[in-house]
């Protein structure tokens, strides 16, 4: 119950926050509108997909990683720079009630974002939903969310100062959605270390788990490990997000502070 | 059993210490003041029973808990107000104060208490839009909406104007005489005259003094004080000699200190009589106690 009362003011916060609303629920679908009337709406990757079918799901993903990474760190740290963290702290709500609100509350948010993202994209754009796979996005939406929730209070416990978080959320997740297939489709080859940077931080996972589920060539539920190029495999992508997110998570819990302030 | 009991208190910061082995305690339904220049420890001394920072040395119970490991029962029955305003700038006041409602166990009405604050015409307004004085009343909604049995108040009026501070004043006598115990940190005298059964004069991390307002008073005023105005600014060429020693004059006010007024009154009266010098702005006093307080904190070698 508390954890609903909670989250639900979370909620209210975020709305009151037009800044914030705008960059992660109205930013992804500018973008999908930009990309698609830029590139034009036509088969692309030897007439697989259309234009819109490949970035709507890879703008979801990033509207959702806006949600649970840069908007949960920065309003987390500008919450503690301003003491609202300290004063929570010395009331009764337990912590763990609290952190589990603001992450449920974000999830929440990406879920919005990435609600609405789809919808432009099926309204408008005549994105084509392949029914057998929607469980499996689901897991991986949920998981992703989750990984980089853990990956937001991470950075909030690791930078002093709001302007840091800021500044590192921006810093890692903007060239990260270049490399892993979110901005730009893999129209050739990339680079090796480009790749490389793409295979070892957790966007790309994210990201090739939820589009796989709107890629026509891709068949299967994908609850399988074994990738190939005609099966939709989600499982080798899971683990890879649970051990950042458990990472993360472990990172965070040591380092976090309520109050950067005070010794 | 006391209330708040602090014993041998101890806390450096990296090596420099905040405070040296502070002690006294606080009775059921008393108010207690901490009162102290900048730095003096009164935070440090707060936050310790608050419960977000521990001692290095000494005891700290509140309500015979110990405020470090007390967790969540221990908060239910505490209610805070921090020295620095805390608040989310983009709810109104009344949101603010209902998700503090959910906190607690057995939280007062909402409405009610932003009535007490006296912030009734105030509750749809968003916190960003409040002036600093009602943010600093919505606080203290926030401290009391638990229905705490001790309330700590860290400088609860600092930087309001005299008008918001009396109806602050009336706020905490009120919670008083409703039988909370109250723990509040000040650097003026007259709130602390106003509003505390005792006080501890705190400088550099140590109590250099405590008792009842009278107590102090009493202990520490070993001299009147007689002022009176003078006619032209400047004493008169004629004035008494011995007398003269002891004047101190500024702004055109004489002030003179003595031990033992009566011989110092006889030959002043005395002059003015012979001399038709006009003394009806006379006055014969106390030492007040933000004199005492200030010969106390002052720089000097301090009292005890
Ligand atoms: N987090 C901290 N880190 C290092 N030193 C600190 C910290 N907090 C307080 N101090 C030091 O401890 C001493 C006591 O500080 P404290 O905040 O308790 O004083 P105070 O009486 O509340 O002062 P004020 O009237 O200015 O609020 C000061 O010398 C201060 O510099
Ligand atoms: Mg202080």
């Amino acid at each position: 119950m508390l954890l609903w009362y909670e989250t639900v003011h979370q909620l209210l916060l975020f709305a009151r926050r037009p800044a914030s609303v705008f960059l992660v629920i109205i930013m992804p679908v500018i973008l999908l509108v930009v990309f698609t009337e830029l590139f034009g709406n036509e088969l692309i990757e030897d007439k697989d997909v259309t234009t819109a079918q490949f970035y709507t799901p890879a703008l979801a993903v990033f509207g959702a990683v806006t949600a649970c990474y840069s908007y949960l760190a920065v309003a987390t740290a500008n919450a503690r720079d301003t003491g609202i963290l300290k004063r929570i702290r010395g009331t009764p709500l337990p912590p763990a009630i609290f952190v589990a609100a603001r992450i449920v509350s974000v999830s929440i948010i990406a879920l919005i974002a990435v609600a609405v993202v789809m919808a432009v994209g099926i309204t408008f754009y005549g994105i084509k939903v392949y029914w057998e796979k929607v469980p499996a996005g689901l897991v991986a939406l949920t998981a992703g969310t989750m990984t980089f929730a853990s990956l937001g209070m991470m950075v909030t416990a690791l930078c002093r100062t709001s302007e840091l978080v800021q500044a590192v959320t921006s810093a890692t997740l903007l060239p990260l959605a270049f490399v892993s297939n979110i901005f730009i489709r893999p129209f050739r080859e990339q680079p090796a270390w480009m790749q490389f940077i793409g295979d070892v931080f957790p966007l790309k996972h994210f990201s090739d788990a939820f589009t796989g589920m709107f890629r026509p060539g891709l068949k299967g539920h994908g609850f399988v490990w074994q990738e190939t190029e005609e099966i939709y495999a989600i499982l080798p992508e899971l683990a890879i997000m649970i051990a950042w997110g458990l990472l993360a998570t472990a990172l965070a819990a040591y380092f976090f502070r309520w109050d950067n302030r005070s010794a | 059993m006391s209330t708040v009991a602090v014993a041998n208190l101890t806390k450096s910061y990296s090596g420099a210490p905040a405070l040296k082995g502070v002690s006294f305690q606080v009775e059921p339904a008393e108010t207690f003041a901490l009162l102290g220049p900048n730095g003096a420890g009164k935070t440090t001394c707060l936050e310790i029973l608050e419960g977000y920072r521990t001692p290095d040395g000494g005891e700290a119970r509140v309500l015979d808990m110990n405020p470090a490991t007390g967790g969540r029962r221990f908060r239910e029955s505490i209610g805070l107000v921090l020295q620095v305003t805390s608040l989310e700038l983009e709810l109104t006041a009344r949101e603010t104060v209902s998700a503090f409602s959910k906190y607690y166990p057995k939280p007062l009405n909402v409405d009610e208490v932003i009535d007490i604050v006296g912030l009734g015409h105030a509750a749809a307004k968003r916190v960003k839009a409040l002036s600093g004085g009602q943010q600093r009343r919505l606080e203290i909604a926030l401290g009391i909406i638990g229905d705490p049995a001790v309330i700590f108040l860290d400088e609860p009026t600092t930087g309001l104007d005299p008008d918001a501070r009396r109806k602050i004043w009336q706020l905490i006598l009120d919670l008083n005489s409703r039988g909370k115990t109250i723990l509040l940190s000040s650097h003026y005298m007259d709130e602390v005259e106003a509003l505390a059964h005792r006080l501890a004069v705190m400088k550099h991390g140590e109590i250099i003094a405590e008792g009842s307002p009278a107590q102090l008073q009493d202990r520490f005023s070993d001299h009147a004080v007689i002022r009176f105005g003078l006619s032209g600014n400047e004493l008169p060429d004629d004035f008494p000699g011995p007398l003269r020693q002891l004047v101190e004059v500024s702004r055109g006010w004489a002030t003179l200190r003595a031990r033992d007024p009566a011989p110092v009154l006889a030959d002043l009266t005395n002059w003015a009589f012979r001399h038709r010098y006009d003394l009806s702005s006379i006055t014969v006093a106390r030492p007040s106690l933000e004199d005492i307080y200030l010969k106390l904190t002052g720089d000097g070698e301090g009292a005890r």
